[in-house]
Order: structure tokens, then C-alpha cells, then sequence
């Protein structure tokens, strides 16, 4: 007799896109790039705000592309994908963010980028 | 359908989606390994002695790099429909625009690579460079990846058609190709426009 344990197999369905969901963040992403693009190049704005105005087109095409593109979020049953992803957001944010902030705080990081006596003098070598 | 039959169906939907789960993981991995070389980049971009990356950047150029390898993920989006509903040509077709759109964009990278190190301005030359190299080289090592991927997956569907594992194998591929181009959307956005 074979091991006859029911498993009720709960339906899990990936994310699936159409031709409508493809297209839509196709143009999306396109708009969104353009926009940065343009923002840069004619320096519309300046410093901090540029910067700021950049990562938010860029993290607007992020979640774009992975709602459209990697249909994330939208598979049915237990969303897995979702979890493991935003797990790695939080590596990811520990990682980038760590390293900025300690890097910031060393000694070494105060001496300015342009060259100084020091290196002038190693690269006179 | 016979019981048989059920379990076989089963069979293939679990393998084919801890298969695929199994590979988003890995993109995951993925991912943190070039968030590690994100973070050495901002780190190290103003070590370059003074001069800048926007000296360096021809920012229509990264554009139209960019706007290439959108399309190429489209059109990755669109051969995965094509084979959901079975149409192998169009799968292929797509598939080639896909392979097209991206060597384009491999091209100009190491067009640019090339242009680079001519002006002297090698991976040797400082360490924002260095750095430079190392993450936007990385990204078209896995293009490259990708690029061999297509052809195999190519001549797999022309060999075999539109299995079940074929498919499985093209929405892999599709995760890959897609995952790659939000990684260039961090590329363009931290490396180029910011430098500007």
C-alpha cells in the first residue's frame, strides 16, 4: 500500500502578466528614465533636491518594474517571493547604509578629495 | 483524468514552482552581492584626484544604452506571454529581439569600456574608477550570461519545442533578464546621473 497522505495542495499561482501590464510599465519605466534624464541634463534643480528628485524616479521604476515586469506580490497563496524580497531590502539597507555611515566617520575621510601634500608628495615619487 | 495523471500535473506545477521560487532566491543573492558593489562605488567616487565623472560620461549615450535594455526587458516580458500560450515562433521571435536589443547594449558598454581605457582612463588610473569598472563590469558579465542563456534556451525550443521544462527554463531566464535591468536602472540613476 502506498503512503496515501492527502496533502490538500493549496493552489499557488505565480504572478502572470498580459499584453496590458507588459505595456503599462514598458511606458512607465520609459517616462520614468526620460524624466531623470531630463531633470540631469538641463539642471533643472540643484544639490540635495536633484539627488532626491533622481532616487525617487529611480526607486518609482523600481517598484514599476517589479510590479509589472517581476509581478511581485501578486501571486496567490503565501507570498514567498515577496517575503524573501523584502528580506534582502533589509540586508541591503544594512549593508549600503553601514558602510556609508562608518565610511563617513573615519579620519581618513576628512582629508578632501582634492590632492593634498601628502599624496602630491607620493605622486612626485 | 486518472489519478496518475493529477499527480503528474502536481508533480510538475510544485517542481516548476519551487524550481522558479529556488531561482528567485538566487537573484536575491544576487542582488546583494552588487549592493555590495553599489555601496564601495558611493564610497570611493570621490577618489579620483579631482576629476569627475561627468568629464567622463556622455549622457545621451547612457540613455540610449538605457533605453535599449528596457525594451530588451519588454520584449523578454513578451516572449514569456507568447510561450504561456504555446506559440513557439513568436517565442522565438521575441526571443531574438530580446538577444538583439541586448548585445546592442553589450556593445556600446564595451564601446565605452574601450573609449575609457584609450583616454587613459583605466581601472589602474584611481579608485573611483576602479570601482566604476568593477560594478558596471560586473553587471555586463551577468548581460553576458544572459545573452548565452538566450541562445541556448534558442536552440532548445527549436530542437525540442515548448516543453514543460522549457518553459519553466524561459521564465528563469525571463527573472534573470528582468532582475538585470532593474540593477541598470541603480546603474544609470547612481553611476551616471549623479556624476552629472
Amino acid at each position: 500500500m502506498t503512503n496515501n497522505i492527502e496533502i490538500t495542495h493549496i493552489p499557488h499561482r505565480r504572478g502572470r502578466g498580459t499584453f496590458l501590464t507588459y505595456t503599462t510599465g514598458y511606458v512607465s519605466s520609459i517616462l520614468l528614465t526620460l524624466g531623470a534624464y531630463v531633470v540631469v541634463v538641463n539642471h533643472i534643480l540643484n544639490g540635495g533636491t536633484m539627488v532626491f528628485v533622481i532616487v525617487a524616479f529611480g526607486m518609482s521604476q523600481l517598484l514599476v518594474q517589479l510590479l509589472f515586469f517581476l509581478h511581485l506580490g501578486s501571486e496567490s497563496g503565501p507570498r514567498w517571493n515577496l517575503v524573501i524580497f523584502l528580506f534582502t531590502i533589509i540586508i541591503v539597507a544594512i549593508m549600503v547604509g553601514g558602510s556609508l555611515w562608518i565610511m563617513a566617520n573615519l579620519n581618513y575621510n576628512m582629508i578632501p578629495p582634492a590632492v593634498n601634500d601628502a599624496q602630491q608628495y607620493l605622486i612626485n615619487q | 483524468m486518472t489519478d496518475t495523471t493529477l499527480h503528474q500535473q502536481e508533480y510538475h506545477r510544485e517542481t516548476d514552482d519551487k524550481t522558479i521560487f529556488g531561482f528567485w532566491v538566487y537573484l536575491m543573492t544576487d542582488c546583494v552581492v552588487f549592493a555590495g558593489l553599489f555601496a564601495t562605488f558611493v564610497v570611493l567616487r570621490g577618489r579620483a584626484f579631482g576629476a569627475s565623472g561627468g568629464d567622463l560620461f556622455s549622457m545621451p549615450f547612457v540613455l540610449t544604452e538605457t533605453l535599449i535594455l528596457l525594451t530588451s526587458s519588454f520584449t523578454c516580458g513578451l516572449a514569456i506571454l507568447a510561450a504561456h500560450r504555446g506559440d513557439t515562433r513568436r517565442v522565438l521571435g521575441w526571443l531574438c529581439a530580446t538577444f538583439a536589443l541586448g548585445a546592442s547594449f553589450l556593445g556600446m558598454e564595451l564601446n565605452e569600456f574601450h573609449n575609457l581605457f584609450q583616454e587613459g582612463h583605466s581601472w589602474h588610473a584611481n579608485a573611483f574608477l576602479s570601482s566604476f569598472f568593477t560594478l558596471v563590469g560586473t553587471h555586463g558579465l551577468h548581460i553576458s550570461f544572459g545573452l548565452l542563456w538566450m541562445v541556448v534556451m534558442g536552440a532548445m525550443i527549436m530542437r525540442r519545442g515548448l516543453g514543460g521544462a522549457t518553459v519553466r527554463r524561459l521564465i528563469c531566464l525571463s527573472l534573470f533578464w528582468h532582475f538585470l535591468d532593474i540593477i541598470w536602472i541603480f546603474i544609470f540613476t547612481i553611476v551616471y546621473l549623479m556624476a552629472a
